[in-house]
């Protein structure tokens, strides 16, 4: 956590964030803060509110109650809900970067992998082919996709290459956060293996905050430092992770380490 | 033809006085927005999407009694779709037609811009199949709009990229995206891109309408309108290398036309009226010339 400790603000801050779908309340009250080059893991059973959260600090969803506090390359710490929408889609698209569970939600899938990776730099305005093709050639390498397929669509490619393109897409503009959603959810084992190492690698790199929500411990272990335990809409425990892990103090989270299989 | 032989049925230029008005409505906001794609409350035409319905409504809502038609298809006057509609405004407003691209007042077109320069006293309605130059690359039409109020089109360039990509140059040949004014990203309808640069810095007045997506857009005279490229891909114009094998043009855009079943071809201009012009074979004293006077 030393990283932290040279940061005097934090990145990103929740600040009671709450969000109900008529009497079904799947957010409650939810507050942490995320450092610079900080993981946070966000875990829990299916239906206990991680996803919704995600969807409340990247604002596809209004929260009915608090507030999400960024704090802009710029230095300043602004509430986004006071960010235009020309802002916060700029934001999106260069500070930020969103990793779907599913690929094909993430991905154009009818361009070429070439161009999905160089999307966001159009976005920004560049206007040279070949810088945008060698920026996207360099960055398929960095995620381990064979640069021969560079024109190929991503429906061409198996899922664990989409899934690297998709992160290859994000960071493309290097962001400063990065928010995951399952992003190993539907790959086998080996895959996964391989995925988690070059998001590890990746995240250490470029100094990325992420925040990464996963009902699989063991991808919380390997990437995060700090861990949030929900249950029905409540973070019931938090802490750093392997703490969190080997000692757990809530009787839920001790249920949800204890059912991970030992092989 | 006088206002007398007109079908008696039917009020001037077909539509009735209220929905003119809605119409005329839509393009003056069109002409305010240079670009921008307004909504209008497109009506039933009696003929089929795809003929050119929006056009046809544009045509009938600036159309008055002393202006002279022209209806171009192709840059033919005498195919089908331009026949059709020049009969179907004979027939409802009984005004003047002509095929004389200077003698034209109002000239309706379906992807072709008149080889001859269009003048400040001209207008010229476009047909447009598709209006949004996003459709295809984002399938939300929710999402197209709001692109297009935030001007976020970093997603057009992904399909030249893509065309580069694929063939190694910009292969879009027709609905090429230009940018109107600085502005809004506007789809030319299916016209060639050799026509773009006509459009930049046109005197005439160029409005677009989209019957079945329910659209109309415009550029006013003198208007800015930049195809979009990349700096190490500028655009290019693009025709046939060849020359008119009726009237010698070297400049014209070009028709290529198979004669055989040998491989033998012919290039012609598309434009029909500018090529009769330089054959000389257009009878010059009967400006504009009459529909009688064809065949």
């Amino acid at each position: 956590m030393n990283i932290a400790a040279r940061e005097p603000q934090p990145l990103l801050i929740a600040e009671g964030l709450g969000k109900s779908f008529g009497r079904q309340v799947a957010c409650r009250d939810v507050s942490f803060e995320l450092h610079e080059g900080e993981v946070m893991a966000v875990v829990g059973e299916s239906g206990s509110g991680k996803s919704t959260l995600l969807r409340l600090l990247s604002l596809q969803a209004e929260a009915d109650a608090g507030r999400v506090l960024y704090r802009m390359r710029d230095g300043i710490t602004r509430d986004l809900a006071t960010l235009g929408e020309a802002e916060l889609r700029f934001l999106a698209r260069t500070d930020w970067g969103f990793v779907h569970q599913d690929p094909a939600l993430g991905l154009r899938m009818a361009v070429s992998g070439g161009a999905n990776v160089g999307e966001r730099l159009m976005a920004v305005g560049w206007r040279h082919y070949g810088d945008i093709r060698q920026v996207a050639t360099d960055w398929l390498a960095r995620v381990e996709i064979d640069t021969a397929r560079i024109d190929d669509r991503p429906a061409t490619y198996s899922g664990g290459m989409r899934q690297r393109l998709q992160i290859a897409r994000n960071l493309v503009t290097q962001p400063r956060l990065v928010l995951m959603d399952e992003p190993t959810g539907g790959l086998d084992v080996s895959v996964q293996a391989r995925l988690l190492d070059l998001l590890r690698n990746l995240v250490a790199v470029l100094k990325l905050s992420a925040v990464i929500v996963t009902h699989d411990l063991a991808v919380a272990r390997l990437l995060s430092h700090r861990i949030m335990v929900m249950k029905g809409g409540e973070v019931i425990e938090s802490g750093l992770t392997d703490q969190v892990l080997d000692d757990p103090r809530e009787p839920y989270t001790q249920l949800l380490v204890s059912s991970i299989l030992q092989p | 033809m006088s206002a007398a032989e007109t079908a008696p049925a039917y009020n001037f230029a077909y539509l009735d006085e209220q929905t003119k008005r809605m119409i005329r409505r839509a393009i003056l906001k069109a002409v305010a927005i240079p670009g921008y794609q307004v909504p209008f409350a497109s009506r039933e035409m009696p003929m089929p999407y795809g003929w050119g319905t929006g056009g046809v409504q544009v045509t009938a809502a600036i159309l008055g009694p002393d202006d002279v038609l022209k209806v171009i298809d192709q840059g033919a006057d005498d195919t089908t779709n331009a026949v059709s509609i020049r009969k179907f405004f004979q027939k409802t407003a009984g005004v003047e037609t002509t095929t004389d691209t200077r003698a034209a007042t109002v000239i309706q077109t379906r992807h072709r811009i008149p080889e001859t320069p269009l003048s400040a006293n001209q207008i010229l309605v476009f047909q447009v199949p598709i209006p949004d130059p996003l459709r295809y690359l984002e399938p939300r039409e929710t999402e197209t709009r709001r692109m297009h109020a935030l001007a976020e089109y970093g997603l057009m360039h992904v399909k030249l990229y893509e065309d580069i990509a694929r063939h190694g140059h910009i292969a879009t040949t027709y609905a090429y995206p230009v940018k109107v004014d600085d502005r809004y990203v506007m789809d030319p309808s299916p016209t060639p891109k050799f026509d773009n640069p006509k459009m930049d810095d046109c005197a005439a007045l160029q409005l677009f309408g989209a019957g079945r997506e329910k659209r109309i857009y415009a550029i006013p005279p003198h208007t800015h309108v930049v195809s979009l490229d990349f700096d190490d891909h500028p655009f290019e114009r693009y025709r046939h290398n060849g020359t008119c094998a009726l009237c010698g043009a070297r400049d014209s855009y070009l028709d290529e036309i198979v004669t055989d079943d040998r491989g033998s071809r012919m290039f012609v201009c598309s434009d029909t009226d500018y090529c009769e012009g330089r054959r000389g074979d257009r009878d010059e004293s009967v400006t504009p010339r009459h529909e009688a006077q064809r065949s």
